[in-house]
């Protein structure tokens, strides 16, 4: 029988196999940032261990880090003593380190992609559940706790029990204003949050195949919200003409050995996934959230659903905590939502065509009175690129703040947050209780629906600008 | 990593699902450098509350947390566990956990255990009725046992080994020494690299 593609990369990096106990993998490539490592590296240092391999260990700074005055010492102290912490280790054990200000810093998960370090077929680990952006090459990317990235620093290897294989196999074309992230959204909102538990996601089908890599990468990024650990897409052409020229991409003869191996990481006519989703593409819609977990969605046109309306105890119960927390009315238009703040950025939405797509709405435009809007590309590069095409411009003619690359309000963990009460529309991953800050209330929103919203100060859709208001002389 | 044999504790209801790693230990709490200190994080939002069922009297010093599905959703922060450790748990049942919840918690010692959503619910009951009520995880017979209930559990051998005799994943790594240069002697020249050496 044959083997899925997420059975071929598996397989090509079983150092043991061993009846009765997990496999033990080799990890290809293994990113750090400051907030999962030090407890690792102080477990290295008590047991006298070294970090294996250097040449496949690189770290960069992200969540801590302030998006405004980067060239002024870190004000908050407990963040500062992190960062140093990072740069103690990294000088210590001599791991590769783009801190603050490095023209390669960013958000770990858009870093690795941009150098040409994630690469089709392989083991791509990182103390970061995001990690599972890197899937979009046809990688195999989790993320994994603190233990085990002191266990990956000490052997390059992880024992891991192989997962399930589910098809999410998505046909047809995403309509005009629809974009990967309402896939996603709409994917994780008909499987749940742990409907993925136990499986690596495969995406595929004719839809997927037309994506941009950054796309795809989106998609890939929200896997764990569905619960699933990585999610992967099959590598083509898209990928390989993605990843020629970058720095980390091979050369000459060794790119050739590499597609050759990166053309036989697709999924065998004949093996056989343990689940198959069959979406349609045709069908979609803008789509965001309204509760306090990812799967919590529904497309823009609908209103919040009514909790009783759900016949599962358990959903029924989590919906009303929803509602309440989120100071949402069941059967409210969605449209209705008003919002005070609006976020672009995250490892999720904050690559360059995001923020094309964000500026290209906002052009001639003005953010709504009374909305605070916050543009963080994924990392300093992305924020080069977007100063060159004069993005940066557009978006403060507009009214909206352009910041310097990190996590930012994406989780509460730098200045960058929602006050209590506050209300966001966010290109982030997670609208759970507190995420963005103590209180906050998220709504997912692709950065197209994030611009609209912005200008129309309620959750809105591209196609509702046709009537905004457009400032005179624009 | 401490051995897990049998606990018997008091537990604490939780009835909620999809309780997110958020939820467990805010991320603000993340800046911390050590493993310790993070029991004050615990539910740190819900515990403002005073209602909230961990803040109430009779559930002091309880061990066990019995939760709803979807334990342990969102971000890998192994911080969740070591808060949960901190303040005093030893086991959480759940009919569902997230995987990289999981994983963490089986690497420090601390039992998480998969029950069906019938037997949860038994479990509530009878502790939201009775605070004193004791519930036993016993991982060498594979049970869980409270008054009127006997429930066994599904572990991997390999991972009720490690815990029984409170292993360190990696000086088990270690003796694959061999193994693993072997792997690396023959890893294709086009594999990327961070660093040249």
């Amino acid at each position: 029988m044959g083997r899925t593609l997420a059975e071929k990369v598996w397989d090509d990096h079983v150092v043991r196999r061993a009846e009765g106990e997990p496999d033990l993998l080799f990890i290809d490539l293994h990113l750090l940032h400051e907030v999962t490592s030090p407890q690792a590296f102080d477990g290295l240092r008590q047991n006298g261990r070294q970090v294996r391999r250097l040449d496949l260990t690189i770290a960069t700074e992200d969540h801590n880090t302030p998006t405004l005055d980067i060239d002024k010492p870190i004000a908050d102290p407990v963040s500062r003593a992190q960062l140093e912490t990072l740069r103690k280790n990294c000088a210590e054990f001599g791991v590769r380190l783009h801190p603050l200000g490095d023209v390669e810093q960013g958000v770990v998960h858009v870093v690795g992609p941009q150098l040409g370090l994630t690469q089709p077929g392989t083991t791509v680990v990182c103390g970061d559940s995001h990690t599972s952006t890197h899937g979009a090459f046809g990688a195999l990317a989790f993320g994994i706790g603190t233990s085990q990235v002191e266990h990956v620093l000490a052997t390059q290897t992880l024992p891991l029990a192989r997962p399930r294989t589910m098809a999410i196999t998505v046909e047809g074309e995403l309509p005009e204003g629809v974009t990967a992230k309402d896939l996603i959204l709409a994917i994780i909102a008909k499987i749940g949050t742990g409907g993925g538990q136990g499986y690596i996601l495969e995406y595929r089908g004719s839809a997927i195949e037309k994506l941009s890599m950054e796309a795809r990468m989106t998609i890939c990024n929200m896997s764990i919200e569905a619960g699933a650990r990585a999610g992967m897409i099959a590598p083509d052409e898209t990928t390989f003409e993605y990843l020629k020229g970058r720095p980390h991409a091979p050369e000459g003869a060794d790119w050739d050995a590499a597609v050759a191996y990166w053309k036989t990481l697709r999924t065998d006519d004949d093996a056989e996934f343990d689940a198959e989703v069959v979406i349609n593409a045709d069908e979609l819609s803008p789509f965001v959230t309204w509760g306090t977990n990812p799967g919590q969605g529904a497309p823009l046109s609908a209103n919040v659903p009514d909790p009783a309306s759900y016949e599962d105890a358990s959903e029924r119960l989590a919906a009303e905590k929803a509602l309440e927390y989120m100071g949402l009315d069941a059967g409210q238009p969605l449209r209705s939502i008003k919002v005070d703040t609006v976020f672009v950025g995250s490892c999720t939405n904050g690559r360059i065509e995001d923020l094309r797509a964000a500026a290209d709405l906002l052009k001639g435009r003005k953010v709504a009175d009374g909305v605070r809007m916050l543009v963080v590309p994924g990392s300093a590069r992305v924020g080069l690129q977007a100063v060159s095409e004069g993005l940066d411009v557009v978006f403060k003619e507009a009214g909206a703040e352009w910041r310097h690359a990190g996590c930012s309000m994406c989780l509460g963990m730098n200045p960058d947050q929602l006050a209590p009460g506050e209300r966001s529309a966010s290109t982030s991953n997670r609208n759970f209780e507190g995420r963005q800050g103590k209180g906050g209330r998220t709504h997912l929103v692709s950065p197209q629906v994030a611009a609209a919203t912005a200008v129309l100060g309620r959750l809105a859709s591209p196609a509702d600008l046709s009537d905004a208001p457009v400032p005179a002389g624009v | 990593m401490e051995a897990f044999t049998t606990h018997t504790g008091r537990a604490v209801p939780l009835r909620r699902s999809n309780v997110d790693t958020d939820q467990i230990i805010p991320a603000h709490w993340l800046k911390k450098v050590t493993r310790d200190g993070f029991e004050d994080g615990l539910f740190e939002a819900w515990r403002k509350d005073e209602n909230f069922i961990l803040n109430r009297p009779e559930r002091q010093g309880a061990t066990v947390l019995v939760a709803g599905p979807d334990f342990g959703t969102g971000s890998s922060r192994e911080h969740a566990v070591w808060a949960l450790q901190n303040y005093g748990f030893k086991a959480v049942i759940s009919s569902r956990f997230a995987d990289i919840f999981r994983g963490n918690s089986l690497k420090n010692g601390l039992l998480t255990v998969v029950l069906d959503q019938k037997i949860v619910d038994a479990l509530w009951e009878l502790t939201e009725q009775d605070p004193t009520a004791e519930v036993t995880v016993d991982l060498e017979t594979r049970e869980v046992r409270a008054e009127g209930i006997t429930a066994s559990f599904e572990l991997d051998e390999n991972s009720r080994w490690r815990l029984l005799n409170g292993l360190d994943d990696i000086s088990i790594t270690l003796q694959s020494e061999a193994d693993i240069a072997a792997y690396e002697a023959k890893r294709p020249s086009y594999k990327p690299r961070t660093l040249q050496i």
